[in-house]
């Protein structure tokens, strides 16, 4: 099996310790792993912004360079949904289709495709999770509150199986952190507030590292906790599964 | 021009704690939805088949329509026409001189409010007053609804206070909720008694008998129509459902959805008019026969109005009804606005992150995230966009799509924040950014460069 690793456009920009750490799992795990180089994004910046139809030649240049492999892996929930969802908009080839539904989020590859139930790591801290409303509600890696009391998710079950790790019981287990792409700056006090609600919830409830499975949602939250200048630590959930230890 | 919804949302945020209280108010009445809805194993399944049954009325409208009528000239009911609001408030106040009716009171009508019936009939020398608590308050302050079941749930027990002492004479500073309540009562008994007319909303109108059904808490729509001796029900054409066995379904989705009530205090059927009284429906289009025309838009008519959708998105909780200066605020009328008005509008499908929480509440399963996304395209491609927005993202774009232009970008980006303070750095979205956030510090090398290389050295 030979995975494609996309990694997004911002996160291969300004946080290339988490894509290093995803390679690493994923390499430790056995994978063969290929990150084809002339990748960029998966386009959805500006189609959540209206501008499906300027996207269309980033879709097909994002094909173009992940159809050869079984897999597409990212380390992010938003743009599997998005390649999953809205590349309907290109012509359905074959590539396109397989692109489409071999395209996986990271935590969801390794629970649905390697059938992985555990990891061998050890984590001895308070543990927050940010779970990501496109993983959630769009490709349904969680419950949602709204449908049933039961908090679970593919996530939330590997995290449990770490080694003297703590989670955090969230007061609102799944509110939206507020990123939401070009919302965050178009919308910035309705988004900044939220960011701001969203980290009050982990403070008051004791979170020491703030994980999830979206870079995006990460990097505002650690904006607003580096702003108040919070004793929070954010990880991807990529950099705690790989066993980096925190101060990597 | 008329601002913007994060115009107005930035106004209501500078009030920190206020929006803390309303953000709380609210997801309060969602945590009381979320235990009514988890109290019924099958919830899920009644959203399904209201759904449906919602789905199936839609596109056998004309014929629902027409039976409705039928039905409802057989029980001695007159029915009315409206193409739009105007016309719609002509009939109205045509009913009203005919029947020489002078005072009006009024309740649960959000169709009214649309139709903006209010001043309309204030101008042709009628009195008429709201009934319903929550719209009383907010017709004594002039204001319009902030929700669509809450209309004053913008205010607090103080404010209703301040008000009630100006309108009502009740002693200042009182804010006892149940004292201004019995205040409130007392003043509208007297309206009820002396009414000529009572308007009502209509929540279910049934096809198959032509009766149309109001829920209420406060008993105040009855009152008012059994007092008065003409009673006009207004409804929008997507009001009806087509049997009385379907009401059942939704009479147990709405109260749940809207409160975590198991039902509405009261559930009222109207068929026929009282002895000696007349009873009008009036039928409004008003927009919705296009949006029924739009096949990705379409089913945003299923909605019932709980309110749900308003009370969890956690963009309306930290922006207040009044953000979205349209009769229905929140992810539901950010999907039903645009299609009345495109461009004054346009601001609303972008008033959202896209967090999927209202299609995922909605009992009727209307997928307004998707419908939010789907918007945004239109206005994009009608070209009502700032004009910084549209060619950021063509930039943005063009880079995405080539390789190399995407890795020199990259650099410099990284090479730009890395050597300019944050407090220089001159860009609108930069300085929106950092408002409340710190910029991520940028690494030195990209990913990519970082790959490349190892991947030499292995
Ligand atoms: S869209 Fe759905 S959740 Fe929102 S008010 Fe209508 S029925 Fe209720």
């Amino acid at each position: 099996m030979t995975v494609g690793l996309f990694i997004p456009c911002y996160i291969d920009q300004f946080f290339p310790q988490v894509a290093i750490a995803t390679l690493q799992l994923l390499e430790k795990l056995g994978i063969n792993v290929e990150y084809p180089i002339r990748q960029t994004c998966c386009g959805q910046p500006m189609a959540n912004s209206g501008f499906e139809q300027s996207s269309i030649s980033v879709y097909q240049l994002f094909v173009k360079n992940f159809s050869r492999y079984d897999y597409v892996v990212t380390p992010t929930g938003s743009c599997a949904y998005h390649v999953r969802k809205h590349f309907n908009k290109i012509d359905q080839t074959p590539e396109v289709v397989k692109v489409r539904n071999s395209t996986f989020e990271l935590v969801n590859f390794l629970t649905d495709v390697l059938n992985k139930t555990e990891v061998a790591v050890s984590f001895p801290h308070q543990v927050g999770f940010h779970q990501s409303c496109h993983g959630q509600r769009g490709l349904g890696l969680s419950n949602a509150s709204e449908i049933t009391p039961d908090q679970d998710g593919q996530a939330i079950r590997l995290l449990r199986t770490i080694k003297d790790i703590k989670l955090t019981q969230l007061t609102r287990t799944d509110e939206c952190c507020g990123f939401g792409g070009t919302f965050c700056v178009s919308e910035e006090a309705v988004s900044a507030r939220m960011g701001i609600d969203r980290i009050a919830d982990h403070v008051r409830n004791k979170t020491e590292v703030l994980t999830g499975g979206d870079m995006s949602c990460l990097m505002h939250l650690d904006g607003i906790i580096k702003r108040q200048r919070l004793p929070i630590k954010v990880m991807h959930i990529a950099e705690i599964l790989n066993g980096n230890n925190i101060y990597e | 021009m008329t601002a913007t919804h994060s115009q107005l949302a930035e106004a209501f945020n500078k009030d920190f704690d206020r929006t803390t209280w309303h953000d709380e108010a609210l997801w309060f009445v969602r945590q009381k939805r979320d235990s009514a809805a988890y109290g019924i194993k099958e919830f899920q399944e009644l959203r399904e088949l209201a759904s449906r049954i919602k789905e199936h009325t839609l596109s056998n409208l004309d014929k629902y329509l027409v039976s409705f009528e039928q039905n409802a000239i057989r029980n001695g009911v007159i029915v009315h026409w409206a193409m739009d609001a105007e016309e719609h408030n002509k009939i109205v106040l045509d009913i009203l001189l005919k029947s020489n009716s002078k005072r009006i009171v009024k309740s649960k009508s959000m169709l009214t409010e649309e139709c903006h019936l209010n001043p309309y009939l204030q101008k042709n020398g009628i009195e008429v007053v709201d009934t319903d608590l929550g719209e009383h308050i907010i017709q004594l302050r002039k204001e319009p609804p902030s929700h669509i079941v809450l209309p004053a749930i913008h205010l607090k027990k103080e404010d209703v206070g301040n008000t009630f002492h100006h309108h009502l004479g009740t002693p200042a500073h009182e804010s006892d909720p149940q004292r201004l309540a019995e205040a409130a009562r007392q003043h509208l008994r007297e309206k009820f008694i002396s009414s000529d007319a009572a308007i009502s909303g209509v929540n279910f109108a049934v096809a198959e008998t032509g009766s149309v059904v109001v829920c209420t808490n406060e008993g105040n729509a009855d009152l008012g129509i059994n007092f008065a001796k003409v009673h006009i029900a207004c409804m929008g054409i997507e009001k009806i459902i087509p049997a009385w066995d379907h009401l059942g379904v939704f009479t147990r989705l709405l109260a749940r959805s809207a409160t975590g009530q198991s039902i509405t205090t009261y559930t009222s059927h109207f068929t026929k008019p009282l002895e000696g009284a007349t009873m009008h429906v009036v039928i409004l289009d008003n927009g919705r026969t296009k949006q029924l025309g739009r096949e990705d838009f379409r089913n945003s008519l299923k909605c019932i109005r709980c309110g749900a959708c308003m009370n969890t998105c956690p963009v309306y909780r930290r922006s207040g009804g009044h953000s979205y200066n349209f009769t229905v605020p929140g992810p539901i009328g950010s999907i039903l606005s645009p299609n009345l008005d495109l461009k004054k509008y346009s601001s609303l499908p972008f008033a959202s992150t896209l967090c999927g929480s209202c299609t995922f509440v909605c009992p009727v399963k209307i997928d307004i995230h998707v419908q939010l996304y789907k918007w945004r395209q239109i206005i994009a491609e009608e070209n009502i966009l700032p004009v910084y927005k549209k060619w950021s993202m063509k930039i943005m774009a063009t880079l995405l799509a080539n390789p190399l232009l995407y890795d020199l970008g990259g650099k410099l980006a990284r090479y730009v924040l890395r050597i300019t303070p944050d407090r220089i750095l001159n860009n609108n979205w930069l300085n929106s950014w950092a408002k409340a956030r710190e910029l991520p510090k940028p690494p030195k090398t990209s990913f990519k460069t970082w790959y490349i290389q190892s991947s030499k050295k292995k």
